[in-house]
């Protein structure tokens, strides 16, 4: 009886010890993977450290890495997510105020829904391949593009078809990428929304839609809003869709040859025509910098990638506020 | 009561009549527009089929697509793939670029898949509170960063400062600047924050009765977490290993800069390679001819990209789902 006593206690030691044993390996591998995020972040600041100047966020791309700048990415980048936003928006929070306020659970219903989970796992260069495919060279309708000249009224604005490599194809491309994570992010801050508020409207009268529009979407509004922008700062890091779309990466001038906040507003048109304009984008520009090997590229493509984080941080910082200033101000 | 029909009711209630109302159909077209929205997904997964299926299965009659000019026996059974070189030496078998994506998931799952189990077992068993509340947004953050800035980390600081010295110094094998496994790490390191909030969602809906159960038996906090929590959640811990592997495949930018190489069939974690991925990007970059042999081998590959990549997301939804279900 005392051996196996014995025995017994020395079984549970070692099961102890193989316990704290596993808990340190899970503790370790954790903090470990954090600290490789340092790294990994500290790496690229020392490499960018220098480089990083004034000149660099207001030259234009050059082959001399000294003189190397990043503003045709920069604004592709923006145009090219204000675009993005402005498509992607509105069809994202539709198609999840359907899902989730309208739809009854029909199989059509169901199969939308998987659809959307696969689609968000679709790798982003197919929707490169379907982007070339479908707006850059529209199937191959015309062998040879065509110009067409457009008026509206107090400016002019000329673009082709097919549409060929512009930013409203680079737009068009990221949107069918993000719309299924804005599908969902939206959905789930829809769900939050207690029934309890669309009872009490509906029972005061309101339509479905009005419901929808003064109760559901604004309670829904910070979460829907924070889903939107980690969607779209997820676009803009995205490079292989359009670098299957053939955006020019060595590119040095901005969309639409706009030279500055005063030289937009005394040349609107130049606003209008800037998205039927060739473009970069930041990590594209990156892209061609790690590829080329002459000395102070890696220095440059460090910089640009410093860039990159301090907009993604500026957009997920944004995020951040919006949840934490709207979401104190709801008590349901 | 029973007995006044619908009749009776609408003569006492008139605006439950169906008459035409203004109200009524804007009601109707909001709500036809909103279900245009969501039919758009639906749209697209359509195009996408679309697209890739009329270049590389079958094409309207002017046109050959890959499949009727290249064989599917050729194209996977050759072992070369040199859709770029000159006329008489081009072959199109997808075996090279296979074995290349292969090599990176691989290694990005040894590396990914149990650094985020661990991570996962560790935020839903052991940690606080606080450091859960700390870990989960750092978490975010490496989920957060774009697979370009991963794919920098592996060429100019992976590659140089470790794998060089460690294998061509130490151990004096051949490592060139480019290789596989730069790449393969960094994706590993990709999947991480992926696996790891998948799997946690997964160990936390475990009911508490599980582990309860298992502490009244004596178990030790081991015991629970590796024979009764992760065994219980293991289905939906593979729905999410498989998920995160579709990701590897799927994986372009960083495997891009890290590992381009010539398409070879080798599976030497050392050597510069080409993946499904790599291809469509190298090529892109160039001027395609349309209509070309080159062009349509593009479709050909993104389609078994797409294959491959659709088949794990839908059965590890189906499993997820399923999960979900048994649990809650």
């Amino acid at each position: 009886m005392n051996l196996h006593d014995d025995f017994y206690e020395r079984k549970l030691v070692l099961r102890h010890r193989l316990g704290q044993a596993f808990e340190w390996l899970c503790r370790l591998t954790t903090w470990l993977s954090m600290g490789l995020l340092a790294v990994l972040l500290l790496g690229i600041g020392r490499q960018a450290w220098g480089w990083l100047t004034f000149g660099f966020l207001t030259r234009g791309n050059s082959y001399i890495a000294e003189e190397a700048g990043i503003v045709a990415g920069l604004c592709g980048s923006l145009w090219l997510i204000g675009l993005t936003a402005i498509m992607a928006v509105p069809l994202g929070v539709g198609a999840a105020v359907y899902l989730e306020e309208y739809a009854r659970p029909t199989r059509l219903t169901k199969l939308i829904q998987l659809n959307i989970s696969n689609l968000a796992g679709v790798p982003s260069i197919v929707y490169g391949i379907l982007g070339f495919t479908v707006f850059v060279r529209m199937f191959g309708l015309r062998d040879r593009p065509e110009k067409f000249v457009c008026s509206l009224g107090f400016v002019e604005f000329s673009f082709e078809l097919p549409l060929g490599r512009v930013v409203v194809s680079g737009a068009a491309t990221l949107t069918l990428l993000s719309l299924p994570v804005i599908i969902i992010a939206a959905q789930e801050a829809l769900r939050a929304v207690p029934a309890s508020l669309r009872h009490a409207s509906l029972a005061l009268g309101a339509t479905k839609w009005q419901t929808v529009r003064h109760q559901v979407l604004p309670a829904a509004l910070p979460g829907i809003l924070t889903g939107v922008i980690l969607a779209l700062s997820r676009a803009l890091g995205e490079t292989a869709p359009l670098l299957v779309l053939g955006a020019a990466a060595q590119l040095s001038v901005v969309p639409g040859r706009i030279a500055g906040i005063t030289d937009a507003l005394t040349h609107p048109g130049k606003l209008v025509q800037a998205p039927f304009d060739q473009f970069t984008a930041i990590p594209l520009q990156i892209y061609s910098w790690v590829s080329d090997s002459s000395r102070g590229f890696e220095h440059v493509s460090a910089a640009g990638i410093v860039v990159l984080l301090v907009v993604l941080v500026l957009m997920n910082g944004t995020a951040i506020f919006i949840r934490q200033r709207f979401q104190k101000k709801i008590r349901w | 009561m029973a007995s006044a029909g619908p009749a009776r009711r609408e003569q006492s209630t008139p605006s439950l009549r169906r008459t035409f109302s203004w109200q009524r159909t804007r009601e109707q077209f909001i709500q036809g527009g909103l279900f245009c929205c969501a039919l758009l997904s639906i749209v697209t997964t359509l195009s996408i089929i679309y697209v890739l299926v009329t270049e590389a299965i079958v094409s309207l009659p002017p046109d050959t697509s890959f499949f009727q000019e290249i064989g599917l026996v050729e194209f996977f059974s050759e072992t070369r793939w040199t859709p770029q070189y000159a006329e008489e030496q081009r072959h199109y078998g997808i075996l090279p670029l296979l074995c290349g994506t292969l090599l990176i998931t691989g290694i990005s799952g040894l590396i990914g898949l149990p650094a985020g189990l661990m991570i996962a077992i560790y935020l839903s068993e052991y940690a606080t509170p606080r450091t859960r509340s700390l870990c989960k947004p750092m978490l975010e953050l490496l989920a957060g960063i774009p697979t370009i800035v991963y794919g920098y980390f592996a060429l100019k600081v992976l590659t140089p400062f470790f794998i060089v010295p460690v294998f061509k110094h130490t151990f004096g094998l051949s490592v060139g600047g480019f290789n596989a496994l730069a790449g393969g790490i960094v994706v590993g390191i990709m999947i991480i924050p992926m696996v790891a909030s998948l799997s946690e969602d997964v160990l936390r809906a475990v009911p508490n009765s599980l582990r309860e159960a298992g502490y009244a038996l004596g178990s030790t906090k081991f015991d629970v977490s590796a024979k009764i929590v992760v065994p219980s959640a293991l289905s939906g811990i593979l729905a999410s290993f498989l998920l995160a592997l579709s990701r590897s495949i799927g994986e372009t930018m960083a495997v891009a800069i890290a590992s381009t190489g010539q398409p070879a069939l080798t599976l030497n974690p050392l050597d510069a390679i080409q993946t499904m991925t790599i291809f469509i990007v190298n090529v892109m970059q160039g001027e395609v001819v349309a209509g070309s042999t080159l062009e349509k081998s593009l479709y050909a590959v993104a389609l078994v990209l797409f294959i491959i990549t659709l088949g794990m997301n839908m059965v590890s939804q189906m499993v997820l789902a399923r999960y979900r279900e048994v649990y809650q």
